[in-house]
């Protein structure tokens, strides 16, 4: 049988940034290899590149070394089947949830179809905001903004979700509830996801795998299997087994963010 | 706490509900004390006339006449807003878009901006004639900077995940412009709208300064040569009376088409 391609492949990607002050070193010898369905967390210092990893990934920056793929196809430009999420909700003041849930269709065929409703309704509804498709974003709390930016990028129904520090401009008890509500989301419709986080814990909660990255130039430092037993709730953080990677994971941040 | 105080608290706090209130009110007192003082001390009419003999001043020509002059000089003052509107949009894309067009021509727009347009106005006068053109030109030079600037941030406001969610989406380039970066700016553009249309008026005054025949501005030109103050006063609350219509009609349209581009109450 047929070995099944993996989702997201890194070989060798470097990227190089052209700025003022001369050239950015952001990424050097990143390997990785993601496969369909599972879901990885990355941790790493700031700057050392977690946002152009995804960049990289969604088609928006091309690498300056390596290759990208996405299904065994190296990444040339944005494809159909990759939805990302940002760290704000980045949603359009004026439009309604529903609206702001359908705004790709918009964007690429310039209107939104009965169709196009119906399946934002439906995205609307997994992400837990049934009754709120008429509002604006100013009335709904940051959690709800997000969903709504979590439900946006599910209504091309990717195979790909890339998260980029989703939760981290919420408050601590919604952030465990959005993880919660993720997961949930994740089980019931499974995708390969690439999340972004700076904290151990959120990893540790979501993902199978975590990787981290050094600090820039970021390549690949270390990379665990999470040995958690999904369905995963509360009290799985306590879970003795995982106290040993975490205080792990946290040497490892703080000597990154040290030196 | 003595109930004098207490009453006089609660007075207050009844004046700051009431929308429009307080303002009339400051405003009806310095009218009375404006007109009380010009009788009291004697001012002479061409210092500085009274409220009531400024509402004389409007006798001084019939209501028909007084309609041309309005309509001359509001006419110019929109035509040339609107003409600035058009010019400054392709403009503000261009600027917005392009670090290359950006430094190419934005040096170029602070030098035209720079030039007193008071000064360059009898010139254009020369050049262009006597008819509307040269007038709305004017008007046009006065009031096109600030909304160039106001839609050039505007459109550089978006925040940038949008811009990648539109290139993520492979959508038609113009769409970027008409269905995110736009939108985005119209709060910055209606305050450059706003600033942008008292200006039209201050062009439009301006060019009838230099060269008219009709027009508020020529109007108040006019009496003033002739010595007749009061009526140069009622010139001006007129043109105070369309500039702050026009700057409510302004805010207006944005209430009622863009309700969510005003902060949130
Ligand atoms: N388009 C760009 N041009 C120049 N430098 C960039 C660009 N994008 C990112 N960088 C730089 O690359 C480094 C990595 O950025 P980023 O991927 O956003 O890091 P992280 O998400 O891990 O904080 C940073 O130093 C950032 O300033
Ligand atoms: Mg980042």
């Amino acid at each position: 049988m047929a070995r099944a391609p993996d989702a997201i492949t890194f070989a060798d990607v470097g990227q190089t940034f052209a700025t003022r002050a001369g050239p950015l070193t952001a990424l050097s010898g990143v390997d990785l290899a993601i496969k369909r369905h599972e879901f990885v967390a990355v941790l790493g210092p700031s700057g050392c590149g977690k946002s152009t990893l995804l960049r990289l990934t969604a088609g928006l920056v091309e690498p300056t070394a390596g290759t990208v793929s996405v299904f065994d196809m190296p990444v040339t430009q944005p494809r159909d089947d990759v939805g990302i999420v940002f760290q704000q909700a980045t949603l359009l003041p004026w439009a309604n949830v529903e609206d702001n849930v359908a705004f790709p269709a918009k964007h690429m065929r310039g209107r939104i179809s009965k169709q196009d409703r119906e399946i934002a309704q439906d995205v609307i509804a997994k992400v837990g905001l049934a009754g709120f498709e008429k509002r604006l974003p100013r009335e709904l709390s940051g959690g709800m903004q997000q969903r709504v930016g979590i439900a946006r990028a599910l209504f091309r129904n990717p195979d790909i979700l890339l998260m980029d520090e989703p939760f981290s401009a919420l408050d601590a008890l919604t952030r465990d509830q959005m993880g919660y509500e993720l997961l949930d989301l994740w089980q019931s419709s499974p995708k390969t996801v690439l999340f972004i986080t700076h904290s151990i814990p959120e990893a540790l909660l979501l993902a199978d795998r975590i990787v981290v990255m050094s600090a820039r130039p970021g390549r690949v430092i270390a990379d665990y299997k999470v040995p958690l037993v999904r369905p995963r709730d509360e009290r799985t953080l306590r879970a003795s087994e995982i106290q040993d990677l975490a205080s792990e994971l946290r040497d490892l941040l703080i000597a990154k963010e040290t030196n | 706490m003595p109930p004098s105080t207490q009453a006089k608290e609660a007075l207050s706090a009844r004046l700051m509900r009431t929308p429009g209130v307080l303002p009339a009110l400051t405003f009806a007192i310095l009218l009375i004390v404006w007109e009380a003082s010009t009788w009291l001390f004697a001012i002479p009419t061409y210092i500085l006339p009274g409220p009531s003999r400024i509402i004389g001043g409007f006798d001084a020509v019939p209501f028909t006449r007084w309609m041309e002059h309005i309509w001359a000089t509001l006419r110019v003052a929109l035509f040339g807003y609107v003409v600035a509107i058009l010019v400054s949009l392709p403009i503000a894309v261009g600027l917005a878009k392009s670090e290359f067009m950006s430094k190419a021509f934005y040096p170029l727009l602070v030098v035209i901006q720079s030039v007193p347009v008071v000064a360059v106005a009898p010139i254009i006068i020369v050049v262009l004639g006597t008819d509307d053109a040269p007038r709305v030109l004017i008007t046009f030079l006065i009031a096109f900077f600030p909304l160039v600037v106001s839609m050039t941030t505007g459109l550089r406001a978006t925040p940038p995940e949008l811009i990648e969610l539109s290139r993520s989406l492979r959508a038609p380039a113009y769409r970027e412009i008409t269905q995110i970066r736009l939108p985005f700016a119209t709060p910055y553009i209606f305050s450059g709208l706003q600033i942008s249309i008292t200006l039209a008026v201050i062009g439009a005054v301006v060019a009838e300064f230099v060269a008219a025949d009709v027009g508020i501005g020529y109007f108040i030109q006019f009496s003033t040569s002739m010595f007749r103050l009061p009526e140069a006063w009622a010139g001006l609350t007129l043109l105070v009376a369309m500039s702050l219509g026009l700057f409510q009609s302004v805010g207006l349209v944005q209430k009622l088409l863009m309700p969510w581009s005003l902060p949130p109450k």
